[in-house]
């Protein structure tokens, strides 16, 4: 979050467009949205201040829900776009939304830069664990027999593990939440945004229209035991050995946020042309 | 000894050998004498130990393509030299020289006719303590030039100063054993004297000028990934855009230059990238996001040799088709090209200037030639356009960021700007950015952001329009340059041709070739591109004249400018 100023006494709905949601009834994007407002409300950012970055999927949707300027980009591409305009504009502050097909599979590998930058802006993903736009496709964190139309009998593969992934790639902050519980929410997504460099938190979105299972999380949800660590080692070791619905913040690193190097003088555009000079 | 207007020089040698060295030290020495000139490099695939040939050419007036073929040919080897023979043409008159221990001389050059004559550079370079061929072959020619001693020292001094003063020293001690043995030989020819100019002097590459142009433009962010032949332009922009309080930023891949750029100028900051072929295709779709939500932004395509990895250090002009037709969806945009290393400079900060006024994405459609051949030229003239945007005003009400106006363009809010939040979407949407599957809104919007293009005043610069003849050659990028001198040549024999070039090929100007054309009954075309793309372009958005010639074939030997001056009298006959 940048040291801008900041408005007090604001109110969630400052933060809501009037957009309706596209969203199946019972989505947990509602929730995240809710929380993304709370959230916004409690750190009081200044709305023309904040830009909410996004790529292509249900979640999405979100940044036209919100009153913030906001980006809707193409298909797994809200990382870079965000890095292009937090590193030219570090006045302004960024949150990304994102879904686990637009973050983890196509823009997966921006994904893993955008950790090793840790620029400071905060990465949202709301997971799934499906493609729900497209009706239904397994996606890099379903479960290996999950049956879909495109993976009869299930896809055989092992999900992806976003959470340790972003820890060894150089995420200063790594957090889970449940959408299901959206004071928490708001709690961790208040920590991520202030906390300086690159914040991930993986949301826990069901689908309740292509993974009605899903509607059981709430059932399994519970905080995470003990409080978050600024070592790596231990972090990526809890992380590993939970059992994924492990809530709450699970690293908080100090690694400085990237800077990037301006002259401090502007100097005359005459002076570019002197290497030129014979 | 024949007095000429320019006199070419091929400089060969295996890689290490320092061929590329003495080619540039041979240019910057002559152009310090106050001769214009052109040096090209041609290299193989390897980084190291490949091999490399200098191509230079000196004149007494302003240069923008090889010529015919060389006059002069040193060879400190031939080893692979074989791999590249047909692009160090000699014909009977030249004088080739060659080390005796260097190797077989390649069998084009040996079929020519040439004079040859054996001079051992190395042995000579040995002679010396840290003695080095390149420098003794430096000085062959510059004692063949007739170029003055001091100059070359001077431009030694300069090139090699991190290397320490022995390494000057012995430098200069080859250039001399160079020039003593150049006596006694004979080139024939002598430069005439240059024309005397009260411009100050660049020595720059078309890669170069396109960095300058960009930041006079207004550009103040680039995102870069590297690719061969555009890595130069993001070379030069890494340290001079901090200097003017720019940034730029290293992406991990091409997908994420084009976003980035899009995020920065979204934010307000003027935004390019350079690339080539196979990075131009990674960032189609986003410039269709771009055009579809008006950013403006600035993508640079050094074009290469395709398709896929192609020839990456070798020229064509392939790209065309890519970036006019390859957007998906009705996307209009801008498609600039640059006619010349002078000229990248113009293109590029006009392309600035008309993407941050039109807020559209430009392709810039430079090309290997252009881009990495290094010129001696007269500093050009300062241009007026800087990038400017038409900005929303603050206000109260709903902000319309897609508002239908007069001329198209609608006022782009800022983030920071209260009042003018809205989301940018690639989505189809209405005036005020939100998403809506209506066919009223996608026509309205679709009729927007053609005509904001259509309608706007590109005036004079949208091509290079010279002479009234009734054949007229229409050429485009980097050929107008062989074109121009073709011309010339043609004239010289009492025929009157006219050249048509166009610098904006999108969008297409029909009124105005129309009045290009007018009188002209013969059109030759003229393109480096095996499928002839450009020439299916003009078809298709123009009306040419009843005759047309096309003269294409695909990279990487350049089109010369006798082939096109052949061809002129070839169709008068």
């Amino acid at each position: 979050m940048s040291s801008v100023e900041t408005r007090s006494a604001c109110k969630p709905g400052d933060y809501k467009s009037d957009i309706k949601p596209i969203w199946c009834p019972g989505c947990g994007d509602y929730h995240v949205l809710l929380s993304f407002t709370r959230a916004f409300a409690e750190l009081g950012l200044v709305p023309e201040e904040t830009v909410v970055v996004s790529g292509i999927g249900c979640s999405s949707r979100i940044p036209a829900y919100t009153k913030c300027y906001g980006f809707h980009g193409v298909h797994g591409r809200s990382l870079a776009l965000a890095t292009g305009l937090k590193v030219s504009r570090p006045d302004l502050t960024v949150v990304v939304a994102s879904g686990d097909g637009d973050g983890y599979s196509i823009g997966g590998n921006h994904f893993l830069h955008a950790c090793r930058r840790n620029i400071d802006m905060t990465y949202v993903v709301m997971d799934n664990r499906v493609y729900g736009m497209t009706k239904g496709q397994p996606s890099p964190t379903t479960e290996p027999d999950f049956d879909t139309a495109l993976s009869p009998g299930g896809t055989g593969l092992s999900p992806f593990h976003p959470l340790v992934i972003a820890l060894a790639a150089g995420a200063n902050f790594v957090a889970r939440a449940f959408s299901g519980d959206p004071n928490q929410t708001t709690s961790i997504l208040v920590d991520a945004i202030r906390h300086p460099g690159f914040s991930f938190v993986e949301v826990l979105s069901p689908c309740v229209t292509f993974r009605p299972d899903e509607r059981e999380w709430k059932t399994q949800m519970h905080p995470a035991p003990v409080a978050a660590t600024s070592d790596p080692g231990k972090a990526a070791r809890r992380i590993m050995t939970d059992d994924g619905f492990n809530i709450g913040i699970l690293y908080r690193g100090n690694r400085r946020p990237y800077q990037a190097k301006v002259g401090s003088n502007c100097i005359d555009l005459a002076e570019l042309e002197k290497d030129f000079a014979l | 000894m024949r007095e000429v207007e320019d006199i070419s020089v091929a400089i060969v040698g295996s890689g290490g050998a320092g061929a590329l060295t003495a080619g540039n030290l041979l240019l910057e020495a002559a152009s310090l004498a106050g001769w214009r000139g052109l040096l090209t490099r041609t290299v193989g695939p390897q980084i190291r130990g490949g091999e490399a040939a200098a191509l230079v050419r000196l004149a007494s007036r302003p240069v923008e393509c090889l010529a015919d073929r060389f006059d002069l040919l040193i060879g400190i080897d031939w080893l692979n030299a074989n791999r590249f023979g047909a692009e160090i043409e000699v014909g009977p008159q030249s004088l080739v020289i060659t080390d005796p221990s260097g190797g077989d001389l390649p069998a084009l050059v040996a079929r020519a006719g040439a004079r040859v004559v054996e001079v051992p550079i190395k042995d000579i370079a040995k002679a010396i303590a840290d003695g080095r061929p390149n420098m003794v072959a430096l000085g062959l020619a510059a004692g063949l030039l007739g170029l003055p001693e001091d100059l070359s020292c001077t431009v030694i001094a300069k090139r090699l100063k991190e290397k320490g003063e022995t390494a000057i020293e012995a430098s200069r001690a080859g250039l001399k054993a160079g020039i003593a043995a150049a006596t006694g030989l004979d080139l024939s020819l002598q430069l005439i004297a240059p024309k005397p100019s009260a411009a100050p002097r660049w020595l720059v590459s078309g890669n170069e000028t396109t960095g300058l142009g960009a930041i006079r433009g207004g550009v103040r962010f680039a995102a870069a990934y590297p690719i061969t032949p555009a890595s130069e332009i993001l070379e030069w922009l890494a340290p001079n855009l901090p200097k003017v309080g720019g940034v730029l930023f290293q992406a991990e891949d091409e997908l994420a230059a084009i976003n980035m750029i899009i995020g920065a100028s979204f934010g307000g900051t003027p935004a390019m990238t350079a690339t080539s072929g196979p990075g131009l295709a990674l960032m189609i779709e986003a410039l269709g996001l771009a055009t579809a939500a008006e950013i403006p932004v600035v993508v640079i395509d050094v074009m290469r040799a395709g398709p896929s990895t192609g020839i990456p250090t070798k020229s064509e002009q392939a790209d065309l088709n890519i970036a006019v037709y390859g957007l998906h969806g009705d996307a209009p945009h801008l498609v600039l090209a640059p006619q010349s290393i002078v000229d990248c400079l113009f293109t590029t900060q006009w392309g600035v200037y008309l993407a941050e006024a039109l807020q559209a994405p430009a392709i810039v459609l430079s090309d290997q030639f252009i881009g990495q051949a290094v010129a001696a030229i007269d500093r050009p003239a300062d241009i007026a356009f800087i990038g400017r945007r038409t900005a929303a005003l603050p206000q109260a009400g709903a902000y319309k960021r897609y508002a239908v106006s007069a001329g198209g363009v609608s006022p782009m809010a800022i983030p920071g700007m209260r009042g003018g939040q809205y989301t940018a979407d690639g989505l189809t949407h209405n005036e005020f950015g939100i998403p809506t599957s209506s066919e009223s809104d996608h026509r309205t919007q679709l009729d927007k952001r053609r005509m904001k293009l259509e309608q706007f005043a590109y005036g004079d610069h949208w091509a290079t329009i010279e002479g009234d003849g009734e054949l007229a050659v229409i050429t485009w990028g980097s050929l107008t340059g062989s074109a121009r001198e073709a011309i010339a040549k043609a004239h010289g024999s009492g025929l009157n041709i006219r050249l048509i070039a166009p610098r904006l090929l999108c969008p297409t100007q029909p009124d105005r070739l129309k009045a290009a054309l007018d009188g002209v009954k013969r059109v030759l075309v003229v393109e480096q591109s095996h499928s002839g793309q450009f020439h299916r372009y003009l078809r298709a958005h123009y009306d040419l004249a009843k005759d047309v010639r096309v003269l294409n074939r695909p990279g990487p030997l350049p089109i010369r400018p006798s082939e096109i001056e052949q061809a002129i009298m070839q169709w008068r006959s």
